[in-house]
């Protein structure tokens, strides 16, 4: 087997691995936070993507700012998130999600 | 013979993927939170290694100094919790193997080299800021003065990258700016204390019992 120096498919590849770990912790998870990481893996894996397409392929840095914004998207979801699973805990006492089954009181 | 730049890549690969496992796996979400600070600093390696030197730095400071740390308060602030294993049952994580699996097996086949792939294999020269950092680095350390002349046409991305965000991409940014307060006074809102008590926490079910941290 010879040696293939790295390219555009071994960044693609890894970012896929990323995505396929997210998607399990989010199917798997019932602690909501847990759900919340996974998301952020899935949110990094495409950020690898882009920044992979922006040096390997003929877009400007088009592709990085992307990145950015979704990193600063990332950031809004975040804190958000975290407001409600802290107003969920408040409510319910627990965080599990299967629990979160009421829309009110 | 793998250059600098593959091991480097395999190095922060392997990171990325163990701690991404760990995040997975782990029965306890505290290693969890904190294994995904691996994952988040391994993928500023990758930026690096991709000559996105602003994102990485990016990466670190908002993903690192804000989100995890955002997490990680999630976590101390709601653990008082139920004490069981708060993964699904094995039934129920059986399907997700299944379907995990046939879409990483999808992307594979999808993505391997030779199948589909038109785009350079080699990094796209045809802009300034985009250079090589390891090359860099080695050049500067060991290489000859030629070799350094070579790898020092870069400026970095930051400076076009603010260029970029001020004429081409002056409409997203500025949405964004307004989604980013938004969502910060909506969270405020969200989780501010209820001066109303019969908004407070009232057990439905059982008394949470006191216990180990569990994910």
């Amino acid at each position: 087997m010879t040696f293939t120096p790295v390219g555009l498919p071994h960044f693609l590849i890894l970012s896929a691995l990323l995505l396929v770990l997210g998607i399990f912790t989010m199917l798997t998870r019932r602690n909501a936070i847990a759900i919340l990481m996974g998301i952020e893996l899935i949110l990094n894996a495409a950020n690898i993507n882009f920044v992979a397409f922006t040096r390997y392929g003929a877009i400007n840095l088009g592709g990085q700012i992307v990145a950015l914004f979704v990193i600063v998207m990332a950031a809004c979801e975040a804190a958000v998130a975290l407001a409600i699973v802290l107003n969920l805990y408040k409510r319910q006492g627990s965080i599990n999600v299967r629990e979160a089954n009421t829309l009110r009181d | 013979m793998p250059s600098l730049f593959d091991i480097f890549f395999y190095l922060f690969a392997a990171a990325i993927v163990a701690s991404a496992a760990v995040v997975c796996f782990s029965r306890n979400i505290v290693h969890a939170a904190f294994s995904l600070l691996f994952t988040f600093f391994g993928v500023a390696g990758i930026y690096v290694l991709l000559s996105a030197d602003f994102l990485a730095v990016g990466q670190i400071l908002i993903y690192v100094g804000g989100i995890l740390v955002l997490l990680v308060f999630g976590v101390m602030l709601t653990n008082r919790v139920t004490n069981i294993d708060l993964r699904s049952a094995l039934g129920a994580r059986i399907p997700a193997l299944i379907i995990c699996g046939a879409l990483l097996a999808l992307l594979i086949s999808i993505l391997l080299p030779g199948h589909w792939i038109s785009f350079r294999e080699v990094p796209w020269k045809g802009s300034p800021w985009n250079h090589d950092a390891v090359a860099q680095v080695t050049a500067a350390t060991q290489g000859t003065a030629r070799e350094l002349l070579d790898h020092q046409g870069s400026k970095g991305t930051a400076l076009e990258i603010g260029k970029l965000l001020m004429t081409d991409y002056l409409l997203p940014f500025e949405l964004l700016s307004i989604v980013l307060m938004v969502a910060l006074i909506g969270a405020a809102m969200i989780a501010r204390q209820d001066s109303n008590p019969s908004m407070r926490y009232k057990p439905r079910y059982k008394e949470p019992v006191q216990g180990e941290i569990s994910s």
